[in-house]
């Protein structure tokens, strides 16, 4: 191997774990704050990047539809959360939140789409829409469960990874999705070639780690999500809205997911369940960041990224192995240093 | 009812279907179907339901089982009943590999170890050429006897349901047993049952190794069934599916496992089957209202539908009472009479920068109560926590008759005779005051799982549950002994604790806070079986904040302030301690 080759595969391994990151750190942020193991996190990736590709088209996805449909269920069982004091103020509100917020998106994405629509207003209308299904999707899924175990939660969420993926077939097809690049611009130093589109993944996966890592160090709202984390009750009694902490961290993850989709669908064609294989590398760096660490999530993930590109240049029948077992001996590391404190179980 | 009258109803009528006129070829398939997954969710239920450890991997057991049998029958000729025993061994080696790794992973980390290593296997029989890659295996034989060929569905189906009623009976078995009850405690924290000689890390990997079995038994089956392998259903998906169908149909419970994988298998089968015609032909919605309809049960029915279906039943099972008639298991030897019991010098434990116990040396000796007192965070509990071999101490040596405990694992400790309970209650709710007690005759029972299983163990568990009935009425508790542990006060459950740790027949018992929560008469009755215990031969070590309680009973204080001991005296010493009016006050009164 020459070292073109290396730093070919290097190049293209650090923009694939910078994406791993992003996804990874925002599976990190929403397991600290709701012990929610975030399995639909590939699905916020598909249909950022897919509802992108389409409205590139200028067609109008399914998964405005969806958010509107979402909204519709979130309304009513808001409606039969207060059912006991159903006071106008409190119906309106839910009814702004849920009804008229997605239906606004809605109409948008219904009155801006076309083929000439500009590049960032597709962007911004496909962040909007998955930012809606990301907020009721904890609304309807996630926030009856918030009390019980991380299994019943994990298993919930696998429940709505399928539901999601079958959608996303519904709406997307099977056939993959291209959408076209933020910027054609490019930069070259030596042998290796910088489109505007990687050095744009490099730049957000920075940003957003420094922004996470702030936002939870130095902010009160921040704390509070960690503190809702750590013990609901307990933040609870604090003052802390607990459900509206959830609201955040899955506003923020499915806002990460779509930027990731959208990052990263220029690049290489996507399918409606793609999301699911991507999503689960992202998986692996979160785990090898102990799910808690947002730097170390970062590295791990540019190391699987950087796995990949090597192991399909050498073994590409083994790729997806090698890069799942990698898994294994980070496993072993975390048993052996595994502090042999107790958690406290109900 | 008779606990095995069900089971008896329940295979007559499985025997009786096929032979039922009229019985549509297709439902014997999808009973097959039903089978094969039961096999792999009862293995789930052990593991995750009762045993606390969750695994999205099953589906590559199966994997292991069924490429087993393929490749052997295929390309080397085996007879497939020569393949059973290598299937269900390749499984267990496999699980062997992967548990080593895994089960010692807590919390969240196991799941998502095990998905990633479900798809990683998935990927790997997919690519590797003696597997077939993606096509798999074809041309497997049918499973024969004699010159009887097992062809068609309805042959099959029986070896397919011995399989599951054997295997059910079996993890039965398994459970209401010496072991049984170890692995029911493991979800529960390992603390508890370490305390009592439970090697958690063994069990673990036996739960682990049991549920691949279960399922390479039904990869194997599979493979003889469809007489085909290929990598699709041993994937990430059907992993999934299998935990989907434990938590069903009831994760704590085996048949619930049966009946969760019914109601999924039919219910795929409905959905797969007239979802096209409600909506048009639309791909993959089956996958879209499986998801939807998993959501809903959970919030619905977090606990799953066997357990909400026996509720309503007006049918109960009997209980056996335990006959407390039966021999006394040996009793330990008594102590030398005078020489210290435990002896404690300069034991230490730091947490980093905190000195939670300095330096601290007392002794109890044989016959004798004493009580460690002090404010909250003196380090008492740690103190307790030191000598049971929970926590490793920084400095100093405790030791246990003269023998060094040299931060031995709490396993060997409770060997030396020490028993204990805890300040926070640590029972399993879910298991009955006889079954929780009994745990702590553990170290006094020897048979393994297999044993227990095949039903060899009954002398032996007879024994230990008489044991455990006998520590219960010697508590008074004996009214409560078949209701569940987290339905008594928590006063109760500290009386409970106090039963399991008097079942390893300690020559030193360990009590922390045992009289919190209790009301007064149940202190009198407290402090009168402690003084019965001491008088019998036995030493009492306790923390405990109600003074009046302490100065009454104990022989002997110890009093800790800030990790340091300030006293040590009779309870008259104590109370005029100047040192220990002002930790307790402030100030010198």
């Amino acid at each position: 191997m020459n070292t073109t080759i290396m730093l070919f595969l290097l190049q293209d391994g650090i923009t694939n774990g910078a994406i791993y990151a992003l996804l990874g750190l925002a599976l990190v942020l929403v397991f600290a704050v709701t012990r929610v193991i975030l399995i639909p996190q590939g699905e916020f990736v598909t249909f950022g990047a897919l509802s992108y590709a389409m409205l590139a088209t200028g067609q109008v996805p399914g998964t405005a539809k969806l958010a509107l449909a979402m909204g519709i269920v979130a309304f009513g069982l808001d409606l039969f959360d207060i059912r006991r004091s159903l006071r106008p103020t409190r119906i309106l509100r839910a009814f702004a939140f849920n009804i008229v917020l997605p239906a606004v998106i809605l109409a948008l994405t219904y009155g801006l789409a076309g083929p000439k629509t500009p590049i960032a207003v597709n962007i911004a209308l496909s962040l909007l829409i998955v930012a809606a299904i990301g907020l009721f999707l904890y609304r309807i899924a996630f926030q009856p469960l918030a009390h019980t175990s991380v299994l019943v939660l994990l298993i919930a969420s696998v429940g709505c990874h399928l539901a999601l993926q079958g959608l996303g077939l519904v709406f997307f097809g099977a056939e993959g999705l291209r959408g076209p690049a933020l910027s054609s611009a490019a930069l070259t130093i030596g042998p290796l070639r910088f489109t505007g589109q990687s050095l744009a993944v490099y730049g957000l996966t920075i940003a957003f780690i420094v922004a996470l890592w702030l936002f939870f160090g130095f902010t009160l709202m921040g704390k509070a999500l960690r503190a809702t984390a750590v013990n609901r009750l307990g933040a609870r009694l604090v003052g802390i809205r607990t459900t509206l902490s959830g609201q955040i961290a899955f506003l923020l993850a499915s806002l990460i997911g779509a930027i990731s989709g959208i990052l990263i669908v220029p690049i290489t064609t996507l399918y409606y369940d793609t999301g699911f294989l991507i999503g689960l590398k992202g998986f692996i760096a979160a785990i090898i960041g102990g799910l808690v660490s947002y730097p170390l999530t970062a590295v791990a993930a540019l190391i699987v990224g950087s796995v990949e590109a090597f192991s399909s240049f050498y073994a590409s029948n083994y790729k997806e192995v090698i890069v799942f077992t990698l898994i294994l001996p980070v496993l072993v590391l975390r048993s052996l240093a595994a502090p042999a404190v107790e958690e406290e179980k109900e | 009812m008779n606990q095995r009258t069900p089971l008896i109803i329940f295979t007559l009528v499985m025997a009786a279907i096929p032979f039922i006129p009229g019985v549509p070829p297709f439902w014997i398939v999808l009973l097959n179907n039903i089978g094969l997954a039961a096999l792999v969710a009862m293995g789930l239920v052990l593991l995750t339901g009762v045993g606390g450890l969750t695994s999205f991997g099953q589906a590559a057991f199966c994997g292991f089982g069924a490429y087993t049998t393929a490749v052997l029958t295929t390309a080397y000729g085996f007879s497939p009943w020569l393949t059973l025993p290598l299937s269900l061994l390749v499984s267990g080696i496999a699980a062997v590999l992967l548990g080593i790794v895994t089960v010692r992973l807590s919390g969240h980390y196991l799941p998502l170890g095990t998905i990633a290593w479900g798809i990683g296997l998935f990927y790997l029989f997919s690519k590797l050429e003696f597997l077939g890659r993606n096509d798999g295996i074809s041309g497997i034989p049918p499973l024969s006897i004699g010159g009887f060929r097992m062809l068609d569905p309805g042959t099959i189906y029986f070896a397919i349901w011995i399989a599951v009623l054997v295997s059910a009976l079996l993890t039965m078995n398994l459970l209401d047993s010496r072991t049984g009850r170890a692995i029911r405690a493991l979800r529960r924290g390992h603390i508890a049952g370490e305390a009592f000689g439970v090697q958690t890390p063994r069990a673990k990997l036996l739960v682990f190794i049991y549920a691949a079995v279960l399922a390479g038994l039904s990869g194997w089956l599979y493979a003889h069934f469809q007489r085909a392998a290929n990598p699709t259903p041993f994937g990430a998906q059907a992993g999934i599916e299998y935990l989907f169908i434990a938590v069903v149909g009831g994760a704590g419970y085996v048949w619930g496992a049966v009946l969760g994988a019914g109601i999924v298998v039919v219910l795929k089968e409905i959905l797969q089957s007239y979802l096209p015609y409600v909506f048009g032909g639309q791909s993959q919605l089956e996958t879209i209202v499986f998801g939807i309809l998993l959501v809903i049960l959970l919030q619905l029915a977090p606990t799953g539908v066997w357990p909400w279906l026996m509720a309503r039943l007006p049918i109960k099972l009997a209980r056996k009472t335990p006959d407390t008639s039966l021999p006394r298991a040996a009793r330990m030897r008594a102590p030398a009479s005078s020489a210290a019991l435990l002896q404690i010098e300069k034991a230490r434990k730091q947490f980093g920068g905190v000195i939670a116990v300095n330096d601290v040396s007392f002794d109890v000796r044989s016959r004798e109560i004493v009580a460690l007192i002090g404010p909250n965070g003196a380090g008492k509990s740690t103190t307790f926590n030191l000598i049971t071999g929970v926590l490793t101490t920084t400095g100093g040596t405790i030791s246990v008759l003269g023998n060094k405990v040299d931060n031995a694992p709490p396993q060997d400790v409770v060997k030396l005779g020490v028993a204990r309970t805890f300040q926070h209650v640590k029972l399993v709710p879910d298991m009955t005051v006889l079954e929780n007690v009994a745990i702590g005759a553990h170290l006094r029972g020897s048979s393994g799982a297999i044993s227990s299983m095949f039903r060899l163990d009954r002398a032996d568990e007879a024994k230990l549950l008489a044991e455990a009935a006998r520590q219960i009425e010697r508590v008074g508790l004996g009214d409560q002994i078949d209701q569940l542990a987290g339905s008594l006060s928590l006063g109760q459950q500290r009386i409970v604790e106090i039963a399991r740790a008097l079942c390893v027949d300690p020559l030193l018992l360990l009590l922390d806070e045992p009289a919190a929560g209790l009301r007064h008469m149940e202190k009198q009755r407290l402090a009168a079986l402690l003084r019965q215990l001491r008088d019998g031969g036995m030493s009492v070590l306790l923390v405990e904040h109600d003074m009046g309680f302490v100065m009454d009973l104990a022989d002997r204080i110890v009093v800790l302030d800030f990790g340091t001991k300030i006293a040590e005296g009779t309870p008259a010493e104590i109370k005029t301690n100047p040192d220990v009016i002002k930790a307790y006050l402030g100030a010198a009164a």
